[in-house]
């Protein structure tokens, strides 16, 4: 099991991170990746950029808690989690998730599980440029439900 | 004890991270929030709605009744938006 959890402001390459965890690993049979992108719209209102301000120390922890507990109930074999901070526009990249493991299951389960905790527990806040000025996002109640099922989920898919 | 304020309560507050020396009295987050609310204007705007807000003790989620005894650094924020 390889885990790698990094913060980042720089663009992210994610071929070469999915490269970077499965090489010369054969026993992987499956990667499954999440990659969260900028749009150039918030709620229909167009955006310039976003920027994302995050608690340093806290955000890496909450993360790793996380990994661990994923570790815990699906059988990976590698974890990626790549978080950008600070000015994102339309197009770029926000986050990384891809999960490795020897068939697709866990795979799948594990990087929805952990984008649904990192959307609701990870400390990060995003705020939007817009033709009004900056404004905070507002917290999603459907992203609350989506992290909410997996404390009933059964512990291993 | 140092605090650390994010988004937007850290914009109410006016800053990014205080030393303060709570009272005795103030025991739990949510009187910690409460004693914060009646320091000044700032703090008051950033703690109107308490129940909102979110807080952390040394890097870890905790709720409003949690004992803020033997914290060195507790941290209040917004719901989080990230990923």
């Amino acid at each position: 099991m390889t885990t790698t959890i990094r913060l980042q402001r720089e663009a992210l390459d994610v071929g070469a991170e999915v490269e970077q965890m499965t090489r010369g690993r054969t026993e992987i049979g499956a990667v499954v990746t999440f990659t969260g992108l900028c749009r150039a719209d918030e709620n229909g209102v167009p955006i310039a950029a976003l920027t994302l301000e995050h608690y340093p120390g806290m955000a890496e922890a909450e993360i790793a808690r996380h990994v661990e507990e994923a570790t815990a109930r699906w059988p990976l074999l590698g974890v990626t989690v790549v978080h950008r901070c600070g000015r994102i526009e339309p197009g770029e990249t926000i986050v990384l998730v891809a999960t490795a493991s020897s068939h697709r299951q866990a795979a799948f389960a594990a990087a929805s599980f952990l984008m649904d905790y990192l959307k609701t527990r990870a400390p990060f806040w995003k705020q939007v440029e817009g033709a009004d000025g900056a404004t905070w996002v507002e917290a999603k109640a459907t992203d609350d439900a989506a992290a909410e099922r997996w404390s009933s989920a059964p512990p291993r898919a | 004890m140092k605090l650390l304020y994010f988004a937007w309560v850290r914009e109410r507050v006016g800053k990014a991270e205080e030393h303060v020396d709570p009272p005795a009295g103030v025991k739990t987050v949510a009187q910690l929030m409460a004693w914060l609310a009646g320091r000044d204007e700032q703090h008051a705007y950033a703690f109107e709605n308490a129940k909102v807000i979110r807080a952390a003790i040394d890097h870890s989620h905790v709720r409003p009744d949690a004992a803020i005894a033997g914290a060195s650094e507790i941290a209040f924020f917004p719901p989080m938006t990230g990923g």
